[in-house]
């Protein structure tokens, strides 16, 4: 079982997903429980993969592979490896609040909306287990389709406008990741990333594709100006919708650039390294002034996410700058480290903020923030819970979303005073939108008779920010674990973005 | 070589032209007592013919008879079993459709037998003359598909300008092989394709120019698409199913045969007047379907953006290119199949489901073909886990190994522009509320489970893409 295991949690998820859809509407609690089960197996079934991995090579483990296309050269290939790890274990954990969250709350097509989650979580480990490029793009495009569904049909008023504008963003990104991915194959002759990571590219070359990748993962991350799908599709899909949105696909656009771009066109990324940081420091800095004016409270987590993933690609990119004032590699592997803690960090905070969010919403049906006001005397637990998640998206020390943070910032002090500085203007916006977010629903008097109204959370909801809130805790604490993991494939990665690709 | 031996490998067209003459007789003694039965004959005679072609027509190599008019390859066995089971579906899909139209009289069988016999004579065509017979004895049949609804207004003038249209493309691939024909002396592509192996002169030009038109006539590339939607449109709707569907296969075989083979020594000639054609293909088709109301309207122009496509491969001028765009054309065919087959079974008596509006909240009237059209419609936007993907990827690959970099760059953005009609269809189907006046769906047994079978064959082949790749790359040298 070893042998196939990442099989088993892309497969496990999928099948369930199928069996949920025939159980049907008549078989709801049944299916509901099948649901739950198939989560919470995939969950339990990654959790060998952390005891079992090999904390001292790059290499990949729990390596699979078969003849899959035999005409390309292309396998089903799939393995782990430090980068991929921690999120393919992040995907396994986010499924299971959106079960529970959804549990009687969604009343339409529950089986349909139960299996779009399983079938969404078992193609997006493959997204991170894959380690031939075709598989990659089957599984990052075939996302799609569960996704666009899920904001369609059980989405807000604007549902249409937000999935269709989601679609087509992300489709337009991959279809040129897909072009050069095939221009790669026709000059090394086969799909293995590691051939492409190893492929020699001339510089014009690797600007093109440079310019293709970050099409794709750019518009993922999202970075600003590409970000504008990204608050629609917030703030019109269902709270599960939101809560992978922001907890997974984000990170696929991150894992994208660590496991593409960098390695594969170190010499281009070497070169537009300031167009990329200034994009990122544009996102942490203008789209954090942006979530302050936010009166949704969707809308303002989903700029937040924008401006944190701005970390993540300043982390990945401050690399350059780094060896090139300092010359040195090792606060290199810094930046990445940190990139890789603040992804990790944002999938368990933003998600629990959307499933906050989700259970206001719930109670009241409204995300607008006036709609709220003294929910602290109603609702005391949740607001323990809320407050807590909202310190973590501060960046409290103590919390995941400090470590990650700051080690983005410290690194880039490396690369220059001004970048970690402007980096850091973050902390202030971010106590800014998160704590007057809080202020305004939170505390005060009992706003309305909605408010009043209000029940605290059931045994279900407990459960599912209780677990959301140990592991940000965790990961704050003691962060080593998470580290040690990540080590030698992040230090293998920066050897391969900062060396040269060009043939002599 | 007995006479048996150099017969046996045309044992299909031979098969099916005498099957005609049987179906047609069994019509006039015994149709019209009952009107259905020749229906059932028919799918009965495609079984048979698909099970004499394996059993004869199945050649490992290329073999030329008939002194030089005929050819029998791989490639030529493979299509003529594909038009055996694409005509069988498209007749098994129609037939209800035909019944409640009262059009579905044996005629209508004998000229899609007729149609598939003109497919046949083309895919296997060696000679100029062979060709032309083939292009002939196919338009014609359409022709009168087209007009077969006789109470129809529209489609007495769709099939007209079919007609009329079709007619000036048949002269015009004619004038074309005259002057091929008079610059070598011979009508045998073989012969042809060794006496132009060198770049051609203004005269070789000249011909090539009229048989590129008279192709991408039938084939609806732009500027000579205009005949497509409106035929499309106005044709019955099971003849829109058939039109788009079986003769694909022989326009890519005229295609392959014409200008790949006979006149491959030109082919710097021929893919420069190509490039043009299907840089516009792709943008008219793609952009125009963003505006349609009509389905079958949005679908003909869809079809004319996978024209696009298929031309691309030809464009590459490789073999590469061309496995990769009998490829795309078998892939088109399978999904447009099923989509025409959806329109089919959700009409009914004195209701024609054609309008993008009629397939509002398709999901909560009739889940299963909503689903069938759902997967077919992002089989057409390329997305992946569906075959479409493939298809799409094969052509880009094709381009990249001839150094193309503008036309895949156009061929990825207007498969963008291309996805957004296509989720506008889902949309309708799974987001919006049905409307309370549409009529419920038909529900035959039969039909359905084929068209299960025909959206689960896309995702199948799209999950494992392999045997049809391994067979395209197989059949084209």
């Amino acid at each position: 079982m070893q042998a196939h295991l990442l099989s088993i949690l892309i497969w496990l998820p999928i099948a369930a997903g199928i069996v949920v859809i025939l159980l049907g509407e008549r078989l709801i609690v049944a299916g509901r429980w099948l649901a739950l089960l198939a989560s919470i197996a995939t969950l339990v079934l990654s959790l060998p993969l952390l005891a079992n991995f090999d904390t001292q090579t790059a290499a990949y483990q729990f390596v699979e592979k078969a003849a899959w296309i035999p005409r390309f050269n292309a396998f089903y290939a799939l393995g782990v490896d430090g980068i991929s790890l921690p999120l393919v274990v992040l995907t396994a954990v986010m499924t299971i609040p959106v079960i529970i969250a959804a549990w009687t709350v969604v009343k339409a097509r529950a089986p349909q909306y139960f299996a779009a989650f399983l079938i969404m979580e078992g193609l997006m480990i493959g997204v991170f287990c894959a380690t031939d490029a075709l598989l990659f793009y089957f599984f990052w495009e075939a996302m799609l389709i569960p996704m666009f569904l899920i904001i369609g049909i059980w989405g807000g008023p604007r549902r249409v406008y937000a999935t269709i504008k989601f679609f087509l963003y992300t489709f337009l990104g991959s279809v040129f990741m897909l072009a050069a991915l095939i221009y790669m194959y026709v000059k090394v002759g086969n799909y293995a990333i590691a051939s492409f990571q190893s492929l020699p590219l001339t510089l014009v070359e690797q600007r093109w594709i440079f310019a293709a990748f970050m099409l794709a993962f750019a518009v993922k991350v999202p970075m600003w100006p590409v970000h504008t799908w990204l608050p629609d599709a917030h703030v019109e899909a269902p709270t599960g919708g939101s809560v992978i949105l922001a907890a997974i696909m984000l990170k696929m656009g991150g894992y994208g650039f660590l496991r593409f771009s960098l390695p594969v066109t170190p010499d281009a990324c070497r070169e537009l390294d300031l167009f990329v940081i200034t994009l990122s420091l544009i996102a942490v800095i203008y789209i954090g002034f942006v979530a302050i004016v936010q009166a949704d409270m969707k809308k303002l987590i989903a700029y937040s996410s924008i401006a944190h993933m701005g970390f993540v690609t300043l982390g990945a990119f401050v690399v350059y700058e780094i060896v090139r004032t300092t010359g040195q590699v090792q606060g290199a592997a810094m930046g990445m480290d940190g990139a890789m803690v603040q992804m990790i960090s944002h999938g368990l905070i933003s998600g629990a903020l959307f499933l906050c969010v989700g259970v206001l919403y719930d109670r009241v049906h409204s995300r607008e923030i006036s709609a709220y006001g003294g929910v602290i005397n109603t609702m005391p637990i949740f607001a323990a819970f809320m407050v807590m998640f909202a310190l973590a998206n501060t960046g409290l020390p103590g919390t995941s979303g400090f470590v990650g943070e700051f080690l983005v910032i410290l690194a880039s002090f490396k690369a220059s005073f001004w970048y970690s500085t402007l980096a850091a203007v973050t902390l202030i916006l971010g106590a800014c939108y998160t704590l007057w977010l809080v202020k305004r629903v939170l505390y005060g008097p009992v706003a309305n008779d909605h408010v009043a109204h209000l029940t605290d959370l059931n045994g279900r909801e407990f459960v599912v920010l209780g677990m959301l809130a140990v592991l940000v805790l965790a990961i704050g604490i003691w962060p080593q674990p998470l580290l040690k993991i990540m080590d030698p494939s992040i230090h293998h990665l920066v050897t391969q973005a900062i060396a040269t690709k060009i043939p002599v | 070589m007995t006479a048996w031996q150099s017969m046996s490998p045309a044992i299909p067209e031979i098969y099916l032209a005498f099957a005609v003459c049987v179906v047609l007789l069994f019509e006039v003694f015994a149709g019209v007592k009952r009107p259905g039965a020749t229906s059932t004959l028919t799918l009965l005679v495609l079984v048979i013919g698909a099970a004499l072609t394996v059993r004869y027509a199945d050649v490992g190599h290329q073999l030329v008879l008939f002194d030089g008019m005929y050819v029998a390859d791989p490639l030529a066995f493979v299509l003529k079993l594909a038009g055996f089971l694409i005509v069988a579906v498209a007749l098994l899909y129609s037939r209800m459709y035909l019944e409640n139209r009262d059009i579905l009289r044996g005629e209508y069988y004998v000229l899609a037998l007729t149609a598939l016999l003109g497919i046949f004579v083309l895919v296997s065509a060696n000679s100029l003359l062979t060709v032309y017979i083939g292009v002939e004895l196919l338009a014609l049949s359409l022709y009168a598909m087209v007009a077969f609804d006789r109470e129809s207004g529209v489609a007495a003038e769709s099939a007209m300008k079919y007609f009329v249209l079709g007619a000036i493309a048949s002269g015009t691939l004619l004038y074309g092989m005259s002057i091929v024909y008079g610059l070598t002396g011979t009508l045998d592509l073989g012969v042809i394709g060794t006496k132009l192996a060198t770049p051609g002169s203004l005269g070789v030009i000249l011909g090539l120019a009229f048989i590129v038109v008279a192709v991408a006539f039938k084939f609806g590339a732009v500027p000579f698409h205009m005949w497509l939607p409106d035929v499309y449109e106005g044709a019955p709707t099971s003849v829109t199913l058939f039109i788009g569907t079986a003769p694909k296969i022989a326009y890519f075989a005229l295609m392959l045969r014409l200008l790949a083979h006979g006149l491959a020594g030109t082919s710097a000639d021929w893919t420069l007047m190509l490039t043009p054609l299907a840089v516009l293909t792709l943008i008219v088709g793609n952009v125009v379907a963003i505006v349609q109301s009509n389905l079958k309207r949005m679908l003909a122009y869809s079809t004319i953006g996978h024209v696009g496509f298929i031309v691309l491969g030809f464009v590459a001028g490789t073999p590469s290119g061309y496995t990769a765009a009998l490829y795309y054309m078998l892939v088109y065919v399978l999904v447009a199949l099923g989509a025409f087959g959806v329109i089919l079974l959700a009409s009914r008596k004195g209701f024609e489901a054609d309008k993008l509006d009629h397939y509002k909240g398709l999901y909560q009237r009739d889940p299963l073909l909503a689903l069938v059209m759902m997967v077919l419609m992002f089989s057409f936007a390329g997305v992946p886990p569906l075959v479409g993907f493939w298809a799409k990827l094969r052509i880009i690959q094709a381009l990249w190994e001839t150094s193309h970099l503008g036309l895949v760059v156009v061929a990825v953005v207007m498969s963008v522009v291309g996805a957004f009609y296509y989720l506008r269809v889902v949309k309708l189907m799974y987001f919006d509320a049905p409307p309370d006046s549409l009529p419920a769906t038909l529900r035959p047994l039969g039909p359905r489970f084929v068209i299960g079978v025909n959206a689960a064959a896309v995702l199948a082949l799209g999950i494992l893409p392999s045997p049809l790749l391994d067979l395209c790359s197989r059949v084209i040298h």
